[in-house]
């Protein structure tokens, strides 16, 4: 693999070709927000929280699928980066009933953490208090629709980690809604192998073990890649 | 099929050319007029009157002037054309009498009226003439006799520099140069490759796609022939949307008598040249006009956009190079086959060459479809060809490119028609519909219209279009119920930048243009919507923090 | 995508339930001819619903679930799809349909006027369908006879240039009763 050189804010690096921008900015201990983004799963393109600036090209582009090139100038912070990260924010905690105070996963969600690295103090937008219910049928996990912000990762993790494809999208715009199976009651859905990876890759309480109250969920995010990874990294202890 | 059949067909087709041809529309707006009635009727009545063997009734597509339909033509063979309008399925007979030297008191129209005099007509020059379900029509005009050139003669390279000199550029709305796209398909290595025509029309105000593929399927198909021979791919799709059953029933016509006469299928022309086409019917998602959701679509998932690049010309429909067109793209490749590429690039200006279609609607006098140079200043089309608003109103904008335009004032009809000239006034050139609107017009209501047109049809991927959308379609009601202040009006113009430059697709990177373009052109229609800032108020009613 | 781990097979008590109804039902050997037709194939899920919604007039849940076994595609996916484009309902359609089309060209020429008009008269929101399932109120986005604007279409049949009266009318001949 060829090497490619380029610069992230002014701070030369060195990167294998095909990697991309987000990847190099990690490597480099440069912090790029991101939200839709879960080592270990597909990169989708789609919270925005990422945008970076690349000199010589008018638009901002998601630093995780955009793959870097030869002699690339990147700026991954900016007044206007901020400024639009701090709206992407915004947007999300008025779409939906995000209350922290009250919620299973206060002071382990990520939404949380980035509205205050991003500063965040205020929500300019009129909420919206959609009507969203809360699925407790599984035996072992709930989803409150309340909490959730349409990332999917738990939909990639059930259908490219699990491959059960229990999980997905309906719906459209502001209206989709994260399903099991035919809509129905998660309890219900035959698919389900109940292995739980989705509550694990959920950025905010929206997915939780049944039982935790508030502040008490703590998603194990980092066990989708090492599920994905351990054997190519040799992760486990080997009995000859 | 060789040349030489196809000529033969094209002759023999020719020489039984009747003394009369009556032509009716049966496009999908005179149908509704029932059209199709009076075609049946007109045929019923030249038998009565004896004149099976002078007159040929024949089904044909758009006319263009829908508004005056439904609409009959009389092509005498001595080069006479008349035109009636407005005609009800019971004045068959009345128009047969006149064939005789009757008296008919249907209302005349006149084919030279401005209307249809300052058009210049390439991808529309069968349209309203040939019988879109008789292949045999096509071939008398000359179908497919480019196709014939383009296997025999050309090379992909050779046909690739004919379309970039042509100047031709993308009708979808963006304007990508055709050349380019095409080059660039070519190029990406992949031994399965496809074409796919983009006939998801769904700007609302738009049909000139419609009317294209309703009144002269083969010049699409032939078109996206040409282009699979000169990029290397072997099969085609053509994605329409399901609103347009008549174009689709239309096509799969036209393929079937296609692949009959081996236009189609497999070593085409006797050459190794094998393409096939397949229709792919849309499900009613406006997004799904976007590329990269249009190729999700045909493979059968949500029409989610995904990031480019890589662009579909890399890698498209099942990660293969893939060339996507919309359909007036297409239509126009022939007639550049045929004619050459200086020909095409004497229309038009310096950098938009050729002509457009417009769907030319809304508070006008003359409604329908117009094809015209690049470069033709509105004030013609609106004023001289439009005939200017109806019942003594005034022309206060022109609405261009749908939900991703912008609408264009009054005082700035002089614009040339060209995709700088209207990027330029904050719209876009867009696929081609054209809505006027009169003195009687709210601006912000229509902005509001379109915010929730881009809300509805959000497909919810991205953060900034699918709440964004929703919060700037809020922000409008607030303004047009007269409940928002100053700072309402400032976050609404914040959150069309951010949406603007944020957003994943095209769908939300345009979705601000109507309220960006009327806030430039109209500003003081809000401003007076506006309350006074009460002091000391929060900036919003739930102005307080919950990220605690 | 791929196809789920474990797929539904005979003795899953949803599976049964569906083949049964199915079995009963000549319409559902049609839809698999189609299927058949596209080999089966995963891409052609939208042409498949496309047939089913013609055969059934809506796509309820059990069909959805057959279109699912038959396809071998998750059902989760197959729901997902159904609902992203609104020309598939999953709602039973009154005995008459009228559709106004709200595209721009229709919009300024008052289509909105005769929205209004017919929620008043059928006591329905747009998208919905009256109590007694005789007649379903939709908007459409822009059906392109945008020339005859404004458009409604009264159970598949397009009228021109339609006023508030004259849409009243014509669902007055539907409100009869017979």
């Amino acid at each position: 693999m060829a090497a490619k050189t380029l610069t992230i804010n002014g701070q030369q690096v060195t990167a294998e070709e095909g990697a991309t921008v987000l990847q190099v900015a990690r490597d480099a201990k440069i912090n790029i927000p991101t939200l839709c983004h879960l080592d270990g799963m597909k990169d989708v393109g789609a919270c925005r929280l990422c945008i970076v600036e690349v000199v010589g090209t008018p638009k901002l582009l998601p630093a995780c699928t955009t793959v870097i090139a030869e002699g690339m100038e990147i700026k991954t912070e900016s007044d206007r980066l901020r400024k639009y990260r701090k709206m992407t924010l915004e947007l999300l905690f008025a779409e939906r009933n995000h209350v922290c105070a009250v919620c299973v996963a206060n002071g382990h969600c990520e939404l949380q953490t980035l509205a205050y690295e991003q500063g965040v103090d205020h929500v300019r937008y009129d909420y919206l208090f959609p009507k969203w219910g809360v699925d407790t049928t599984h035996e072992r996990f709930g989803m409150d629709h309340n909490r959730c912000i349409l990332c999917s990762r738990c939909v990639r993790a059930c259908v490219e980690i699990e491959g059960a494809a229990t999980k997905s999208i309906a719906g459209r715009g502001a209206k989709s809604k994260i399903i099991s199976d035919l809509n129905e009651p998660w309890g219900e859905a035959d698919s389900c192998t109940s292995c739980g990876k989705c509550v694990q890759s959920c950025p905010t309480g929206a997915l939780f073990n049944k039982g935790s109250t508030v502040a008490e969920m703590e998603h194990d995010r980092s066990h989708l890649d090492y599920v994905v990874t351990a054997r190519e990294k040799k992760l486990w202890v080997t009995h000859a | 099929m060789q040349l030489d059949e196809l000529k033969a067909i094209a002759e023999k087709k020719k020489a039984s050319a009747k003394k009369v041809c009556l032509r009716t529309c049966l496009s999908a707006g005179c149908i509704s007029s029932q059209s199709d009635v009076l075609h049946k009727n007109l045929a019923t009545e030249v038998k009565a009157a004896g004149l099976e063997n002078d007159v040929e009734v024949r089904r044909v597509g758009c006319m263009g002037f829908c508004g005056q339909g439904p609409l009959v033509g009389v092509d005498h063979k001595e080069g006479k054309e008349e035109l009636f309008e407005f005609v009800k399925p019971d004045d068959a007979k009345a128009i047969v009498s006149h064939l005789k030297g009757g008296a008919c008191d249907v209302q005349k129209g006149d084919p030279q009226h401005p209307f249809f005099a300052k058009q210049v007509k390439i991808v529309r020059a069968n349209g309203g003439i040939v019988d879109p379900e008789n292949i045999e029509d096509y071939l008398a005009i000359g179908g497919y006799q480019a196709l014939h050139h383009a296997l025999t003669e050309m090379n992909s390279e050779s046909i690739i520099d004919t379309i970039t000199k042509s100047g031709l550029r993308g009708r979808g709305g963006a304007g990508f140069p055709s050349g380019i796209k095409w080059g660039t398909v070519a190029k990406s290595p992949g031994a399965k490759k496809y074409v796919v025509c983009n006939g998801d029309e769904g700007d609302p105000g738009a049909f000139m796609d419609r009317s294209v593929l309703e009144s002269d399927p083969h010049l699409v198909l032939e078109g996206m022939a040409i282009a699979a021979h000169a990029v290397g791919a072997d099969q085609g799709f053509l994605y329409v949307r399901a609103e347009y059953p008549l174009a689709i029933s239309r096509l799969q016509i036209a393929i079937k008598q296609a692949k009959a006469l081996g236009l189609l299928g497999s070593g085409i022309f006797e050459t190794p040249f094998n393409f096939n086409v397949d229709i792919r019917i849309g499900a009613g998602a406006f997004v799904c006009g976007e590329e990269t959701a249009l190729l999700a679509s045909i493979e059968g998932e949500r029409g989610m956009p995904r990031p480019r690049p890589p662009f579909p010309a890399v890698k498209g429909l099942w990660g293969c190079p893939t060339l996507l067109n919309n359909v007036e793209t297409f239509a126009n490749i022939s007639a550049i086959i045929n004619k050459g590429a200086d020909w095409y690039a004497s229309f038009g200006t310096e950098k938009s060459k050729g002509t457009k279609v417009f769907a030319l609607t809304g508070k006008i006098k003359n409604n329908g479809l117009i094809e015209v140079p690049m470069g033709i200043p509105l004030r013609q089309i609106v004023e001289e060809m439009g005939g200017g608003a109806p019942d003594g109103h005034s022309v206060k904008s022109v609405q261009t490119g749908g939900p991703s335009g912008g609408c264009i004032p009054a005082e700035h009809l002089d614009t040339p028609v060209d995709y700088e000239s209207l990027g330029k006034l904050g719209s876009i050139m867009g696929s081609g519909g054209m809505v006027v609107m009169d003195d009687t017009t709210n601006m912000v209501e229509i902005a509001k219209f379109y915010m929730e047109f881009c809300m509805d049809e959000s497909c919810g991927k991205c953060i900034p279009c699918r709440a964004g959308t929703v919060q700037m379609f809020h922000l409008l009601e607030k303004i047009t119920q007269r409940k928002a202040t100053k700072r309402d009006l400032d976050k609404l113009e914040e959150l069309c930048d951010m949406v603007k430059n944020t957003s994943l697709c095209g769908l939300g990177q345009t979705a601000p243009n109507p309220i960006q373009s009327t806030l430039r052109f109209f500003r003081s229609e809000y401003e007076a919507l506006l309350q006074p800032d009460a002091t000391g108020a929060p900036v919003g009613a739930n102005g307080t923090a919950k990220a605690h | 995508m791929s196809a789920t781990l474990s797929h539904p097979n005979p003795g899953n008590a949803k599976y049964d339930r569906v083949m049964k109804v199915a079995a009963g039902d000549k319409r559902f050997k049609i839809l698999e001819v189609t299927m058949k037709k596209n080999q089966f194939r995963h891409d052609s899920l939208i042409e498949v619903l496309h047939k089913a919604q013609e055969l059934f007039g809506y796509l309820e849940d059990d069909l959805l679930r057959f279109v699912a076994y038959k396809l071998k595609l998750p059902p989760s996916r197959v729901y997902g799809v159904a609902t992203f484009y609104h020309f598939f309902s999953l709602k039973p359609q009154g005995k008459h349909t009228c559709v106004v089309c709200m595209g721009t060209a229709c919009y300024v020429k008052g289509a909105d006027k005769v929205v209004e008009a017919l929620q008043n008269k059928l006591k329905v929101k747009s998208g919905e369908t009256t109590p007694d399932g005789n007649v379903s109120l939709l908007t459409a986005r822009c059906i392109g006879a945008c020339g005859i604007a404004p458009a409604v279409t009264y159970d598949g049949q397009v009228s021109p240039k339609q006023t508030p009266e004259q849409a009243l009318e014509k669902i007055g001949q539907w409100l009869q009763p017979a």
